[in-house]
């Protein structure tokens, strides 16, 4: 370890709480203004209540705009682990023409902008498959989250292949087990970990997407997140959408948590 | 056509451009010990996994118990491999590694359970049944992947340099104990090393590989005694090859003709040759004391090199030794040098 003199560790450790202060306190913020009696957000909070919770809890567009944003987060969730891992194993177990093109276009629409990705997606489906007879609603906004996400399984499950012991497979057909039986029995319990906290991550990343699901929500469809920002122009309810951000927080990060606990677990074993 | 229990008929392995088994010819016979020796890239453990099934032969047949196995998936085939690595799978317990040959031919639970702990016991690990393989060391980890072939039963066991990562020590248990297992069991045993100590050690036939063919099959002493080719005699232990114009000095012909350093006695410069014996005078340039033996590095005047080695039977001081420098005769009986025909 490299060793630091009494005061740059001081000045490091002040720098780090600085930054993290600065990150988190409006969040904190938000969180304690979701327990306010008044309208809108105060500081200092002078009632606590659970008016705006109770508000939001019977609310109907709240709990649409949640069920929605469930649903989104998880079809994009399946949508990617299946692909991302498929694309991993590609990847990891064959040499073909224009494989690194591949990895580049799969790692590719995290780093779009989301306007750009929004605006494609909407423009395809309103010019291209609408006119030829084809709806695709709902279901166009669940395909468009699915792009970035594939790489957050891809990266996760290709890491795991490629740190993977290839005479695992061969041992395991060597002692008589058929393609699938190696698959469930041998090589999934390998990467299974890598492959959950990166479901995990992409459920996360959907979940509060913004930019791409204003371009590719169906009108009238709310998920959270779009629910949020329609809200945030009538300032006189403020604090429900302090509820809401609340909510939105918390099932992003406990996603992100257990992804993490896992990756490090993982690492412990080997 | 072929006898073997496992054979090989004119089989080429291209790795793209790179020709790794070419044209190659090969029976084991059913219940030996059969070595396949050679150096790294010489494609001893790319013939093992062809008879495995890992790898597919370019061209050729590869035959086990007179079944055509060349285009058939391991799972299908009847062999077992210990892998150099073990291979054990990390997430299952001992156990459960053991047992998972027997769980993919649906043997019934308490069954397997029961030939999976015998198995186990076979190799001297009962009490680490419930441990995960990481928890072992590398030598129990070794027993452990044997076991996990064995208790399948099969016909044939193919070993890649499974005692290359064990120390010395622990790798000639293992040797022993590998013998005795294949003794008992009659299993054939197709066993990958580069170590030609070991092969000759413990095997009935050593195959010895150079560049993707076979240069001699033969026993341990056949391979030992008759090399074949320059490269055998040259590859197992250290040898004294004539050729050209120093094998016709010596042997009046300009055959290739080796000579093993301890059948070479050193005399004194001026002792005349007995009926039926060859040799040469040089100097010594090198004379290296190593305990067992003392190796002795001769140089003729036409500076041809020879190495003898002699065994120190006696202490030191009670032989009679020779010093760098000294002029010595270097003898053999000419019945001990062998003709290298290639």
């Amino acid at each position: 370890m490299l060793r630091l003199s009494a005061t740059t560790r001081a000045i490091l450790i002040g720098l780090v709480a600085f930054i993290l202060i600065f990150m988190y306190v409006p969040l904190l913020v938000l969180i304690l203004n979701s327990f306010n009696l008044s309208n809108i957000s105060s500081w200092p909070i002078e009632t606590f209540s659970l008016k705006w919770w109770e508000f939001a809890i019977t609310y109907q567009p709240i709990r649409t705009a949640l069920l929605n944003s469930l649903i989104v987060a998880t079809g994009s969730m399946i949508i990617a682990a299946f692909l991302g891992t498929l694309v991993a194993f590609a990847l990891k177990g064959y040499d073909f023409f224009g494989k690194a093109t591949v990895n580049l276009l799969v790692v590719l629409p995290i780093a779009l902008p989301g306007v750009v990705t929004g605006v494609a997606f909407s423009n395809t489906y309103s010019n291209f498959l609408s006119p030829a007879g084809f709806n695709i609603g709902y279901f166009g906004m669940i395909v468009a989250h699915a792009t970035f996400c594939i790489v957050m399984v891809f990266n996760n499950v290709f890491a795991r292949l490629k740190r993977m012991n290839p005479s695992l497979q061969e041992a395991s057909a060597d002692l008589g087990a058929g393609l699938w039986q190696t698959f469930r029995l041998v090589t999934f319990p390998q990467f299974r970990t890598s492959f959950v906290a990166g479901a995990l991550l992409a459920f996360a990343l959907s979940f509060d997407e913004v930019v791409v699901t204003i371009f590719t929500a169906p009108p009238g469809v709310d998920t959270l997140p779009l629910w949020i920002l329609k809200e945030m122009s009538r300032p006189n309810q403020a604090s429900v959408v302090n509820v809401v951000a609340t909510v939105v927080i918390l099932i992003s990060l406990i996603p992100v948590y257990i992804s993490q606990r896992l990756s490090r677990a993982q690492d412990e074993v080997r | 056509m072929s006898t073997g229990f496992v054979s090989l008929r004119g089989v080429n392995k291209y790795f793209n451009e790179v020709h790794a088994v070419a044209n190659l010819d090969l029976d084991v016979k059913a219940g030996e010990f059969f070595s396949m020796l050679g150096p790294s890239g010489s494609g001893k453990t790319t013939v093992l996994r062809l008879i495995a099934g890992f790898e597919n032969a370019s061209s050729g047949r590869v035959v086990i118990e007179s079944q055509d196995v060349t285009d058939l998936a391991p799972f299908d085939r009847p062999v077992n491999t210990v892998f150099q690595d073990y291979a054990l799978f990390p997430h299952m317990s001992i156990q459960d590694n053991v047992e998972y040959g027997l769980r993919t031919r649906k043997v019934p639970k308490a069954e397997r359970a029961k030939q999976a702990l015998e198995a186990i016991d076979s190799v001297k690990l009962s009490h680490l049944s419930q441990r995960l393989p990481h928890q072992l060391s590398g030598g129990q980890r070794q027993r452990i992947a044997l076991a996990r072939a064995l208790v399948l039963r099969p016909k044939v066991l193919l070993l890649d340099e499974p005692l290359g990562a064990l120390d010395k020590q622990l790798r000639e248990e293992m040797q022993v104990e590998l013998k005795r297992i294949q003794r008992e069991a009659g299993i054939t045993f197709i066993f990958v090393t580069h170590d030609q100590e070991e092969a000759m050690r413990m095997s009935d036939r050593i195959a010895v590989f150079n560049e993707g063919s076979i240069e001699q099959i033969g026993t341990p002493q056949e391979v030992y005694e008759k090399p074949q080719t320059k490269f055998v005699a040259s590859f197992l232990g250290v040898s004294n090859i004539f050729d050209g114009a120093a094998a016709k000095e010596i042997f009046g012909s300009s055959t290739m003709v080796n000579i093993r350093p301890e059948r070479i006695k050193l005399v004194p410069a001026d002792t005349k040759l007995n009926t039926g014996e060859s040799g040469v005078v040089g100097t010594i340039i090198e004379a290296s004391y190593i305990g067992a033996t003392t190796i002795y590095l001769i140089q003729t005047q036409s500076g041809q090199r020879v190495i003898a080695t002699r065994l120190n039977e006696e202490l030191p001081d009670q032989i009679n030794r020779y010093e760098t420098g000294d002029r010595v005769g270097a003898v053999w009986k000419s019945d001990h040098s062998a003709v290298i025909p290639t």
